[in-house]
């Protein structure tokens, strides 16, 4: 498989004025194309500093970060945040805006996936006018106006109730897999980790390291509801868990 | 239409006529009173003047002592202080914004001088600037210019934190989140502050007329005062209620034509 990334011993240290905090400690893996992979862990261990040091937001203290030749990160936040005086679809344009790609074969990719998933109709309507599932949607097609290689998604579904939540993490799943996507998510939700990734990271608690990797292997491969539904599904769950709670 | 939809609507409706109604009553009402206690003697209509007097005034200021040309002085410095006041506050905050070190080193001036009376400065200002319009002005900037910074920088710092981190993850310039993030996001902020800062600045240059003394209401007002013309008194400030009224109220127009 065609490797994207590689992370060697990455670890990242924060000054406070009382204190110094180890974020994250020698973390080691790699990212290969068309890979889906999560990363669980406690609250505040460090996952969100993590992916911003990967997008360059951030920086490293030590360690190794290679990456493939031109590799472009699409970075999908957290809160679904739009610009409310602008068109849903000029929110979506937004990233092509500001690094000033807005060229025409761009903006009609843009809205072919407007009409690919679902979104034609509200192109033109002001965000405010959408429900979250929707606005989650298209955050995601900002993120993929910009044709990453790989999308990185920060507890993208945390916003949404539990029924969209599980609708749209298949859908974005979809559009993911359909777009030949390389997928790194960062959850809470352990049940969401099996059932949508390849692969999942667990961290421990600060200074976070690498407790262990699974890779998921399904009886058969399905959406992530289906995979809920999956042989494996308890035994991962099970084993993530204990590696959550337990702490050594 | 359901009914109960119409009988809320009735209530609104019976609800607004019941508040203009009384309004109208209290203005009424407070006219007839003074009229009344000044005719009587009850108060001493030397000093306070009564409606009918005021109106005589008013007719004779309009003949004899050019009342328009001072209204329009009072208009004209207002506006001229409005706008400048709220295009240096702009400006004075994106910089205040942009460069946080800076911020963090005028703070305590700002707030020293925002709690000083600034009518102590007034000598002061008439000895730099001279006895005349540009003093006038920097009155109601003194007045108008802090607040003014001080409601557009907190609209500014108000913005959505994950607003600027997705500018952030698009790797924006700093002048791309300025112009198309902070400044269109805090546009609700300044338009509002519209307002404040029209009251602000009439104060100020009211201020600035009582210190200089050559036209305009505040003069007429201060002149009436050192003449013992009482009558000219309380017209210039029934003159100044009506007009601080009436800017309030466009400011107020604008706000919802610009907020559409
Ligand atoms: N800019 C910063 N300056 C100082 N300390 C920071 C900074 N950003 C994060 N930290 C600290 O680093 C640690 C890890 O933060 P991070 O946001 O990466 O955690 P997280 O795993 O994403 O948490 P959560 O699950 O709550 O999102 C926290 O203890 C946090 O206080
Ligand atoms: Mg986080």
């Amino acid at each position: 498989m065609n490797k994207l990334l590689s992370i060697t011993n990455l670890s990242k240290n924060y000054y406070h004025k009382k204190e110094e905090i180890s974020a994250i400690k020698d973390i080691s893996f790699s990212l290969y194309e068309g890979e889906f992979v999560s990363i669980v862990g406690p609250s505040g261990c460090g996952k969100s500093t993590l992916l911003n040091i990967l997008t360059n937001m951030d920086t490293k203290t030590t360690g190794n970060i290679n990456l493939k030749d031109n590799l472009k990160f699409g970075y999908m936040l957290q809160s679904d945040s739009m610009l409310s005086w602008k068109k849903v679809l000029d929110n979506a344009l937004l990233g092509l805006e500001i690094r000033k790609e807005k060229t025409k074969e761009n903006i009609e990719y843009v809205k072919n996936l407007f009409t690919k998933y679902g979104l034609k109709e509200f192109m033109n309507k002001y965000p405010d006018e959408l429900s979250g599932g929707m606005r989650q949607r298209v955050a995601l097609i900002r993120t993929l106006a910009l044709k990453p290689d790989i999308l990185i998604l920060d507890e993208p579904f945390s916003k949404l109730d539990y029924q969209s939540r599980l609708k749209v993490s298949d859908d974005v799943y979809k559009i993911i897999k359909e777009e030949g996507k390389t997928a790194l998510m960062v959850t809470h939700d352990l049940a969401e980790a099996i059932s949508i990734s390849d692969r999942v990271i667990v961290l421990s608690d600060r200074p976070c390291i690498i407790k262990n990797i699974y890779q998921i292997k399904r009886e058969k491969e399905g959406t992530p509801i289906e995979n809920r539904k999956d042989k494996n599904f308890a035994y991962y769950y099970d084993l993530i868990w204990k590696d959550l709670m337990f702490h050594d | 239409m359901t009914k109960e939809h119409q009988n809320y609507l009735k209530k609104i409706k019976r609800e607004k006529i019941i508040v203009i109604t009384f309004q109208i009553l209290i203005l009424v009402g407070f006219l007839i009173l003074w009229e009344i206690l000044s005719k009587y003697k009850i108060i001493n209509p030397f000093i306070f003047s009564s409606p009918s007097k005021v109106i005589e005034t008013i007719k004779n200021l309009y003949l004899n002592y050019n009342l328009i040309g001072h209204i329009l002085t009072t208009l004209y410095e207002t506006l001229i202080a409005f706008i400048l006041g709220i295009s240096l506050s702009f400006i004075i905050a994106i910089i205040l914004y942009e460069f946080k070190i800076l911020n963090k080193i005028v703070d305590p001036y700002l707030t020293m001088l925002n709690s000083l009376p600034k009518v102590a400065l007034g000598p002061l200002i008439i000895i730099i600037a001279g006895a005349n319009t540009k003093s006038i002005i920097v009155m109601a900037l003194l007045i108008n210019l802090i607040v003014g910074i001080m409601s557009i920088y907190n609209g500014f710092n108000n913005i959505d934190k994950d607003l600027i981190k997705l500018f952030k993850t698009f790797n924006a310039s700093r002048l791309d989140t300025l112009f198309k993030l902070t400044i269109p996001a805090s546009y609700k902020t300044i338009i509002s502050s519209l307002k404040l800062n029209i009251s602000m600045t009439l104060i100020g240059v009211i201020m600035g007329e009582f210190l200089v003394s050559k036209s305009g209401l505040g003069y007429l007002i201060i002149y009436g005062t050192q003449v013992f013309n009482l009558d000219m008194v309380m017209s210039g400030i029934v003159i100044l209620i009506v007009i601080s009224f009436i800017l309030y109220k466009i400011i107020t127009y604008i706000e919802k034509k610009l907020l559409k």
